[in-house]
């Protein structure tokens, strides 16, 4: 469990490292995200103790939301005054984004896995 | 010595980070108990229950979120180590990513574009201030990012966090409704669509899903902050909203 979590919070490190020497518009734990996966791939497998941490910590992925979700009592003014602007865009945009993204994945792999395939016997 | 009575003991709990990381805890636990108590409802999201309980007792306590966060800071701080956790359910789809990686690209660019685009046109016809609109635009891109973005063009990156935990429960509560509405029950879509509409709350939902689900929302949000850092400034100044 330690050498695990010890893993994952070295990789943030050498993420936050990086976005700083490089100056990426990305935060650090995004680019600590891409170096671990790199290396899962050169290792070709995951190692026990990072697989158990990793599995525990996001089975519980809900609860890290909540103190940020907190800070929603700071803006009370704003949101009271704008309330029912910023509602109905965020639940229209929502569904619009849902639907449109899922629709343009569908639709792609369909066109891509039947493209090229008209000689297979139908 | 006179006994001290339940407010003098709630206000010397209170400026120790042991009260606010407690009662998030405790909080956190009656909202999973209700959204289990309700068979995983989605109505019922336990990030939505446990902020509405911490709200309604800090308020009636006059405490500010400030010295909540104090404690809570503890657990806002494991998102970094679970961001860079999403890499190993990431890595046990990659065989069924290498498939998809061109539906995956079409999906990101027109996904971040119609997320900013349609929040921002529901809004202005609602009438909401250019300040707002701004920070509207990136409310689907994961906080950190999002707050980032918000700073660059111009608008609020505190109102942006709260703009996009408020869509992260949204999509969360409504995605999988969507999905079956439209008749899409491959997981690897629907995770993809998940995180990038949803990002970190929406991951967080299709994990309770399926594992595939999961691993395939958390790319769609990392991919997506990769994106939209670059996309969304520079969509924002097409439309001159970006002085």
């Amino acid at each position: 469990m330690i050498t695990g979590f010890l893993v994952l919070l070295l990789y943030e490190l050498l993420g936050e490292v990086l976005v700083l020497l490089l100056k990426l518009p990305i935060p650090g734990p995004v680019v600590g995200m891409l170096l671990l996966l790199l290396t899962l791939m050169l290792l070709k497998k995951v190692p026990a103790e990072v697989d158990k941490t990793a599995t525990t910590l996001l089975s519980h992925l809900s609860l890290l939301f909540v103190p940020a979700g907190v800070g929603v009592m700071v803006h009370f003014q704003r949101i009271r005054s704008e309330g029912l602007a910023i509602l109905v865009a965020l639940l229209v945009s929502t569904v619009v984004t849902l639907v449109v993204t899922a629709w343009t994945m569908q639709v792609s792999r369909y066109w891509l896995t039947h493209r090229g395939r008209s000689d297979a016997p139908s | 010595m006179p006994h001290p009575n339940l407010t003098e003991i709630w206000v010397y709990l209170a400026a120790s980070p042991l009260l606010g990381l407690s009662i998030t805890l405790a909080a956190y636990q009656v909202a999973y108990g209700i959204y289990q108590w309700g068979k995983a409802n989605p109505l019922l999201n336990p990030v939505a229950i446990a902020v509405g309980l911490l709200i309604a007792l800090l308020s009636a306590t006059h405490t500010s979120y400030f010295t909540y966060f104090e404690g809570a800071q503890f657990v806002h701080f494991l998102l970094g180590p679970a961001t860079v956790a999403l890499a190993i359910p990431l890595y046990k789809q990659l065989n069924k990513l290498r498939r998809l990686w061109l539906p995956v690209i079409l999906a990101l660019i027109v996904g971040i574009s119609s997320a900013a685009l349609s929040a921002i046109a529901t809004a202005a016809l609602l009438g909401a201030t250019p300040q707002t609109l701004l920070s509207l635009a990136p409310k689907s891109v994961t906080a950190p990012v999002a707050m980032g973005i918000t700073e660059k063009v111009g608008g609020l990156p505190s109102l942006t966090a709260v703009l996009v935990v408020m869509t992260g429960i949204v999509g969360a509560t409504i995605g999988t409704r969507v999905f079956s509405w439209l008749g899409i029950r491959d997981d690897s879509i629907r995770g993809i669509a998940l995180g990038i509409t949803s990002h970190g709350i929406g991951t967080a939902r299709a994990f309770q899903v399926s594992a595939e689900m999961g691993a395939f929302s958390g790319l769609g949000m990392a991919l997506s902050a990769f994106v939209s850092a670059a996309l969304l400034p520079w969509l924002l100044r097409m439309l001159n909203l970006v002085a």
